[in-house]
């Protein structure tokens, strides 16, 4: 496959401070104690996509992912790690290394997405059609969005959260309308040039964009150097190759043309047009084609279209995006629940995982979805129940620990209770300190018997 | 004793679920249109031929076979000939199938007779409304059944309407039976409704959806495919809703866009989807092309020729009636009805058509594509193409019918005579004032003594005014109707002949056009001089200053043409700074931003007529700033917006700054104060910034030493 892997791991997020700090980016945080960039680099070393360009926002970040990838990935992947200026956006960056891309299709992953979709899948949808963009879109998961704040994970009860508004066609191969950021809670203006060419469209709030596309790399590069103004991708670049599929704009100069076949001609000429379908799907043709051959294979303009696909996962495939302090928790939460396959890890007898250096005080109890770091210490009576516990922690007696995070090299001191939290690496907890709900950032200390409630507490 | 009572009461609503309810039918004999203009002004539409049979017996039998108990035709137009037809015919004495009429004389719209027939009372359960130019044989059954379920479970769901898949064309936007492109969203699993629009707005591009649809369910479908049938099944509150908004007239403009946008009372309305059944109504001529070939080709069977007529089947579709006299040499096509009693002469060409009783065809004719009704006389060496005749109607020979040519009633053409394509010719004179409503369709049997001595005028040879005389046949009769300008445009639309090649070439080129100035248009494509990379947050700010700018922008165009008062458009402005959030500096700037936009919109050839244009403009509308600059600041803001337009719109001011600014200056907009602050405030920005400061120079000098010497 000539597929070029670029896997956007962003910066250091602001959505998720105080988790993230210039030691920790985004793409290192801990899932089920490996970053979640592991997830998508196992997940495209699965694939066979083993030529990666990894974009890291910030010279510092990258360093730092660049150290982790080549101790982890040696021998295994062939990854480039490149470095751009920070709050470029996704389209920015991709405008940054555009240098570097050279397959005729690229393959644009997010670097927070933990999933077990192959993106093999999506990369063949794309070629069938000869589209210019593939979206992946799944299955909304049931705790909400990520503005419903830092909550407990425990609301499932809530509604499923809105990410996306797409319009489909009728065989949901075709992206015909997508309402993406904060044009989800506007009222959802339809072309109707569009709804006129396909006939039906359905129009879904169910489904999120995975944030993994597929693009033919010469319209991406047009639109990106057209548009200098475009910065997400998922904003602005694919919202506007689907709203002008029916009057491209791009695949405008011979030299494209020819890269992309005949596909030019084709469109000018009816007998070609009957050609090239037959060559491209042998099935009957999309509505782009026929809209483009006009009425009775007749077309008195030369109309330009072009395809936007989507592959939609199974509902019953795990997909999640790292983009928020409840979906940390949550897909924390998952990993070692409900989607344990992902973890990679081999549960115990007990459904957890405890490393064999860890030590454990008498009448200690792990319950089942847990994970119990290398070389952590746990004094006595105290009970992990559906938790993560990193590297190296050092645990008192009589702690409780419940729903919640504790990254590496954290010590609690004892008769601590903490519960729905998030705690980051070298964070100290003193005596009977009481955690509900609050995420505590690297090295700080909680001080002796404070009791916190939904409060976020970092280090100045 | 309560709960006895409630017991009781469930019990008989159980028992009036078994019971077999008996359907009623409401059926409009009156289109309330003026499309089979001239020929409904002497006969009711209901009453026209359908492949020689009155379209209301369509709608009857249908009804009869959907085991429909009692049917209340409604008659209004013409009343009295619906009446006499139903008297003459077997309708009214049908077992188990009771047809009763109801007549009025002053309603002029649908909704007018729905409020007519809830005074009656007749109606006290579920009811079909249709209209009596409706051709269908679908089963009602499997409708009905859906619509009970529904209303049991929720009392708001009071209508369901039939709807069936049909994709109008995309270059005419019409569908095959002529009536416009349907846009609706439909609820994929409950089959609810949530939008229609039926006379689509050419000039909007995108349809709105209200965000809250998707509150309650993921998943709207929205359709450009499906065609709406006009059967509806409806709750008796449909009735009382027409009584209750006495405004409502059209069925689906008024009643069906009415409920949905109605959220207070929270009625629904559902849809039913048929899918191998027929169903369609004769709405204009196109869709009376349409189905009259459906017909011919069986598409609604059992109502077809040989059935209802008794006629005999041949293949490829041809039906012929008793009695027919056909010369050996004449060649009957595919796809043709010829009625009893008529006559075909030798090497005659007839295809496509529907041939009535009694007519009479010489020799060496050709036909194609056209509807005679009765007693029609057509001469020798005739050329017919797609023209509806209607009866008695006599074309001398070697006359011509080009495409689209309606003839009415005992109209004569002349030898030799061309009719152009799309004529509508009659006995009757147009209408002076055309009625520009379309909901009437008077000229009522009543009037007959007004129609009486125009026919006597054109008997006496009044005919030369209408016929351009270059045209005038010998023995011609009939008036030519014109149509108005915009009619023009479109009688191709509604046309029974095809739509013309070039037409559609035409069209798909405009529509081609269309989608380019759409995308333009479209406010949510970032337009490359509007938006700058700026932070996210600061993007949405700079949108909303934006669309605020350009909607004040198009409130002073409007002013400007229509001269409009300054006081109210300062209340459009105020109302818009409030909806928008604005401040008063935001409507100074904006408003100011228009003014000048005008002027370099203005033609002019030099910079010296720019600012004359300028001046113009400055003086006309000058005072509508007034309101909006309560201070220097907002005045300093005004400079600084014209700083941005000589930077960035209107590049052509940049050499003109000093002058305007002057002229500015002049007319009292800008006091000195601002300009010297302005100048002050720009002192320490950066070089670039300061070109219009430098350029101003003199100007700011010539002030400072101005308001020194005042001192």
């Amino acid at each position: 496959m000539d597929f070029q892997v670029v896997v956007l791991a962003g910066g250091a997020s602001k959505k998720l401070i105080p988790l993230v700090s210039k030691d920790v980016p985004k793409s290192l945080l801990p899932v089920a104690n490996r970053p979640v960039l592991s997830y998508v680099l196992d997940l495209l070393e699965k694939t066979n996509l083993k030529d990666l360009i990894v974009v890291v926002e910030g010279e510092d970040t990258c360093g730092l992912v660049e150290n982790w990838i080549s101790e982890a990935y040696v021998d295994r992947l062939h990854v480039e790690v490149a470095a751009v200026p920070e709050e470029v956006g996704t389209a920015g960056a991709l405008r940054a290394i555009a240098h570097h891309l050279t397959a005729s299709d690229i393959l644009v992953v997010s670097g927070d997405l933990v999933s077990e979709i192959s993106p093999g899948a999506v990369a063949a949808a794309h070629r069938r059609h000869n589209a210019v963009v593939t979206a992946m879109l799944c299955s909304v998961p049931v705790s909400g969005p990520p503005e419903s704040g830092s909550s407990s994970g425990k609301d499932k009860t809530k509604k499923p959260g809105r990410y996306n508004i797409v319009g489909l066609d009728q065989t949901e191969q075709f992206l015909l309308y997508i309402a993406a950021g904060l044009e989800v809670e506007k009222d959802i203006k339809v072309q109707k040039s569009i709804l006129r060419a396909v006939g039906k469209m359905e129009i879904r709030a169910d489904l999120m964009d995975a944030h993994l596309y597929a693009f033919k790399r010469s319209v991406l590069q047009e639109v990106l150097d057209q548009k200098q103004t475009f910065r997400s991708l998922k904003q602005d670049v694919l919202p506007y190759l689907v709203r002008s599929q029916l009057r491209s704009e791009i695949l405008s100069n011979e030299a494209q043309a020819e890269e992309n076949g005949n596909e030019k001609d084709a469109f000018s000429n009816t007998n070609k047009v009957m050609l090239s379908q037959l060559m491209a799907n042998a099935s009957t043709p999309s509505f782009h084609e026929l809209y483009a051959s006009g009425p009775n294979g007749f077309a008195p303009v030369e109309i330009k279209t072009h395809k936007c696909c989507v592959y939609i996962a199974s509902k019953t495939k795990y997909c999640a995006r790292l983009n928020s302090i409840q979906a940390f928790s949550d897909i924390n939460r998952d990993v070692i629940g409900d989607a344990s396959h992902l973890s990679g890890y081999s549960f115990s007898a007990h459904n957890n995982v405890i490393h064999p250096s860890a030590v454990l005080g008498l009448k200690t109890t792990v319950g089942p979805q847990c994970i119990l770091g290398e070389g952590s210490e746990m004094g006595d009576k105290c009970s992990v129940k559906r938790s993560v516990i990193g590297r190296h922690c050092r645990i008192g007696s009589g702690v409780k620990v419940v729903n919640s995070v504790i990254m590496n090299h954290v010590t609690i001191g004892d008769g601590c209770s903490i519960q729905g939290s998030v705690i980051s690496s070298n964070a100290q907890l003193q005596e009977r300190a009481v955690l509900k709900d609050c995420q505590i950032g690297a090295d700080f200390v909680v001080t002796a018997g404070s009791v916190h409630k939904g409060e976020s507490l970092a280090r100045k | 004793m309560v709960a006895k009572k409630d017991a009781k009461q469930e019990v008989a609503v159980t028992a009036e679920d078994l019971a077999p309810v008996p359907i009623k039918a409401i059926l409009l004999a009156d289109s309330f249109t003026t499309k089979f203009r001239p020929i409904t002004l002497e006969c009711p539409k209901v009453l026209l031929p359908l492949v020689n049979t009155p379209m209301i017996d369509y709608t009857l039998a249908w009804l009869e076979s959907a085991d429909i108990e009692e049917v209340f035709v409604f008659c209004c137009s013409h009343s009295k000939q619906i009446i006499s037809y139903l008297n003459s015919s077997n309708w009214l004495n049908q077992p188990h199938f009771s047809v009763k009429t109801i007549e009025s004389h002053n309603c002029i719209s649908a909704g007018d007779a729905l409020r007519l027939i809830y005074e009656r009372n007749v109606i006290t359960g579920d009811f079909i409304l249709v209209s009596g130019d409706t051709v269908s044989n679908m089963s009602l059954t499997q409708a009905l059944h859906e619509h009970k379920e529904r209303r049991r479970k929720d009392n708001f769901a009071v209508m369901t309407m039939v709807v069936k898949q049909s994709k109008p064309s995309q270059v005419t936007r019409q569908t095959r039976l002529g009536t416009d492109e349907l846009f609706m969203a439909i609820d994929s699993t409950t089959k609810q409704l949530y939008y229609y629009e039926d006379k689509a707005d050419e000039f909007k591009g995108s349809l709105t959806l209200d965000k809250s649809f998707l509150a309650e369910n993921p998943s709207i479908c929205l359709h450009n495919d499906v065609q709406d049938c006009y059967i509806d099944i409806c709750s008796p509150e449909v009735l009382s809703l027409f009584t209750d908004n006495f405004d409502y007239q059209h069925l689906r403009r008024h009643f069906v866009k009415g409920l949905l946008l109605d959220d207070i009372m929270g009625y629904k309305i559902f849809t039913h989807e048929i899918r191998s059944d027929y169903a369609a109504r004769v709405d204009n001529f196109r869709s009376y092309d349409s189905i009259s070939k459906d017909i011919i080709q069986r598409w609604t069977y059992p109502l077809v020729p040989d059935v209802l007529l008794s006629m005999s089947t041949e293949r490829n579709g041809i039906y012929r009636a008793s009695e027919v006299s056909q010369s050996r040499s004449a060649e009957i096509g595919p796809f043709t009805c010829i009625g009893k009693g008529s006559s075909v002469g030798d090497n005659t060409i007839i295809s496509n058509s529907i041939i009535g009783d009694g007519c009479k065809i010489g020799s060496d004719v050709s036909i194609d594509g056209c509807y005679i009704w009765r007693n029609v006389t057509i001469e020798d060496g005739c050329k017919l193409k797609h023209s509806i005749l209607c009866d008695g109607v006599v074309v001398k020979s070697g006359a011509v019918l080009e495409p689209g040519a309606v003839l009415s009633y005992n109209v004569v053409v002349g030898k030799d005579l061309v009719v152009p394509c799309y004529s509508i010719v009659s006995l009757l004179p147009q209408p002076v004032k055309q009625d520009s409503d379309e909901e009437l369709e008077y000229a009522d049997n009543d009037n007959n003594n007004s129609i009486i001595p125009t026919i006597n005028t054109v008997e006496n040879g009044d005919l030369s005014n209408n016929w351009v005389s270059s045209e005038i046949g010998e023995g011609s009769r009939g008036f030519v109707w014109s149509v108005s300008e915009v009619d023009h445009e479109e009688e191709w639309r509604h046309s029974v002949a095809p739509i013309p090649a070039s037409k559609i070439i035409e069209l798909t080129q405009a529509a081609y056009e269309d989608l380019e100035t759409v995308l333009q248009d479209d406010p949510l494509l970032p337009l490359p001089d509007e938006k700058e990379s700026g932070s996210e947050s600061d993007d949405d700010g700079r949108d909303e200053s934006v669309y605020f700018e350009k909607e004040v922008e198009a409130t002073f165009l409007r002013a400007v043409h229509e001269n409009i008062k300054e006081d109210h458009i300062i209340l459009e402005v105020n109302s818009l700074r409030l909806s928008y959030n604005m401040a008063l500096e935001n409507c100074a700037s904006a408003l100011f931003y228009s003014m000048m936009k005008l002027a370099l919109d203005t033609p002019h050839s030099s910079a010296a007529e720019l600012v004359k244009n300028t001046n113009n403009i400055v003086t006309r509308w000058g005072k509508l700033l007034k309101p909006y600059l309560q201070g220097i600041d907002d005045e300093i803001e005004v400079i600084m917006k014209f700083e941005e337009i000589c930077m960035e719109s209107g590049k052509e001011y940049a050499p003109l700054f000093v002058r305007i600014l002057q002229l500015l200056y002049d007319s009292d907009i800008i006091q000195e104060e601002a300009v010297l602050n302005w100048a002050k405030e720009k002192e320490d920005a950066d070089e670039s910034d300061k070109v219009f400061v430098k350029q101003s120079e003199k100007f700011i000098q010539w002030l400072n030493e101005a308001s020194e010497e005042e001192d």
